[in-house]
């Protein structure tokens, strides 16, 4: 039923560092390689070796400039998937009740044999969250791989996303942020951890925290500096001559 | 958003016929038999015509049905419900006019009521998205029932009715559009709110996450229509409302009744085109389009 529960026993999502994220997109090849050939409809591609090619993702990596106040501009990864809402807009207006929020972990998932393909799930998603499959005619979406976490013919290393699984950098965390005790809660608080868009009220699971702030690189460069001596200020011999016949023409 | 035609096939075909259903449940015009059957025959074809348009951008036609399940949530749900039963309602109404020279006033009058509610719940499911400000306006359902209405009392040939009916649908239109215009700035969603990375000037997208198209960016950032989305609100604003009113105005005759019909119809259609292409998805900020 698209009823959304009124809790769930765990609140299951990813935590994301825009500090550590390198912008490598491994995440995204990961999370398409995974979910293409296991839980559902695959991830279909159009056109994909001509001119206009075009697939189904879950899972996007945007980049970002941002100049703060002060100091150098900076360039942020910012990787994006399902954020697991807990109220979900997406689970509320779809009409078949293909789409649902699970009570025992809060992941959203879709029902795909229930999906008619109106795709009124994704207008709903401030996030753009969820990409219709071309090929299949159904609603594609972040499952948390669900066909990993909790699948024991898996080594125990490899029972988180296949997202997180691959991040390089250790950008990408997964556990239960219903928990204030977990791992990722801890994180969250450390860090600042925060909501995308929270005046859309969606109360999204996933966090991001925030890019740490930037050392500042003064005039000064070493408190020993002004006891050097000084660096050829005056030039000499050919420089100088250069230096007085290009200032009198 | 990208202005599908099914959808505004849908919404201007089912929203006339819905209106004219709402007349005829009322009795007006007081008809029977063959003439009775034709102005049916029109509402059917017109509200029908415009739910089956609707299904054709679902990807799974075929599962349509399942639709109704969801109504205690779902707009589109219950749109579907609303729609079945005011059809249901109406065909057994229009059953006792045109054969038996029957008026059934309470069903004609529940059949009406089911027409509206229709059309109610299909403004609902624009009007409930957030994530469109443009669409999420208490105006959406006054947009869609005073279209709906005007439009049914001209095909209902109710001139006295439909003159003040499109002068009030005149002016919803023009408020909508007033305040449409300023909608996203006013819901505070922007490039800051979405990245969470400070104050929204000092943001730029700088590189996308693909170099092609994808879904997120066909069915959400619809920027080419924009461009003469003045000039066509104008046009669209003459055909629907203006052109008829006049034609309503002057003496009677069959030919203009009928010219003012269509004016309308194109109209609306056009309306509905600047409604969607108009709208903009909170989803373009994260592209750095709108």
């Amino acid at each position: 039923m698209t009823q959304l529960p009124e809790s769930t026993d765990r609140k299951m999502g990813l935590v994301i560092d825009l500090d550590t994220c390198v912008g490598c997109h491994a995440c995204v090849i990961s999370c398409k390689g995974w979910n293409t050939e296991n839980y559902g409809a695959p991830l279909s591609d159009q056109d994909a070796y001509g001119g206009n090619p075009s697939g189904t993702f879950l899972n996007r990596v945007h980049s970002y400039e941002v100049q703060p106040a002060q100091g150098h501009a900076q360039l942020i990864h910012f990787p994006k998937s399902c954020l697991h809402c807990e109220d979900a807009p997406c689970v509320t207006v779809c009409p078949t009740g293909a789409s649902y929020k699970r009570v025992e972990d809060g992941i959203v998932f879709v029902n795909e044999s229930d999906c008619i393909g109106c795709g009124l799930c994704a207008w709903s998603c401030p996030y753009g969250a969820r990409e219709m499959d071309m090929a299949e005619g159904v609603m594609k979406k972040c499952t948390l791989c669900v066909d990993r976490i909790y699948n024991e013919n898996l080594p125990e290393v490899d029972r988180v996303p296949s997202c997180v699984r691959t991040c390089p950098a250790g950008a990408r965390h997964f556990g239960d942020l219903g928990d204030p005790d977990s791992d990722v809660s801890k994180l969250v608080a450390e860090r600042g951890g925060m909501d995308l868009m929270p005046e859309m009220g969606t109360k999204p699971v996933n966090k991001y925290l925030p890019p740490r702030p930037k050392d500042q690189i003064d005039d000064q460069i070493d408190i020993l500096a002004p006891l050097l001596a000084p660096v050829a200020e005056d030039p000499k011999g050919f420089l100088a001559w250069l230096d007085k016949t290009l200032e009198k023409l | 958003m990208h202005p599908a035609p099914s959808v505004i096939i849908f919404t201007t075909l089912s929203g006339l016929g819905f209106g004219l259903l709402f007349f005829l449940g009322l009795g007006l015009p007081n008809v029977s038999g063959w003439i009775a059957l034709v102005f049916f025959v029109i509402a059917f074809a017109l509200a029908i015509g415009g739910l089956l348009a609707s299904t054709f951008h679902l990807g799974h036609p075929e599962r349509a049905w399942k639709a109704f399940s969801q109504w205690k949530t779902s707009w589109l749900s219950r749109e579907g419900w609303c729609a079945v039963t005011a059809l249901l309602v109406m065909a057994l109404y229009a059953f006792g006019v045109v054969f038996l020279d029957q008026r059934w006033r309470l069903i004609g009058w529940c059949g009406a009521l089911a027409s509206v509610l229709t059309v109610f719940t299909t403004s609902m499911i624009y009007t409930q998205l957030k994530t469109i400000p443009r669409w999420n306006m208490k105006l959406t359902p006054a947009l869609f029932i005073s279209f709906s209405l005007a439009g049914g009392a001209l095909l209902a040939g109710q001139t006295a009715i439909a003159q003040p009916l499109l002068l009030i649908a005149a002016l919803v239109q023009i408020l909508y559009w007033h305040l449409g215009d300023k909608a996203f700035a006013k819901s505070k969603t922007n490039m800051g709110t979405a990245t969470g990375l400070g104050a929204d000037h000092t943001i730029r997208a700088f590189e996308p996450p693909h170099t092609g198209t994808n879904y997120l960016l066909r069915e959400f950032v619809h920027v080419v229509g924009r461009k003469h989305a003045e000039k066509l609100r104008v046009i669209s604003f003459v055909l629907a409302f203006a052109l008829p009113i006049v034609l309503l105005v002057v003496p009677f005759h069959h030919a203009f009744a009928l010219l003012a019909v269509l004016s309308h119809m194109g109209g609306v259609a056009l309306s509905r085109w600047l409604f969607f292409a108009q709208a903009e998805h909170v989803v373009g900020l994260y592209y750095g389009k709108r």
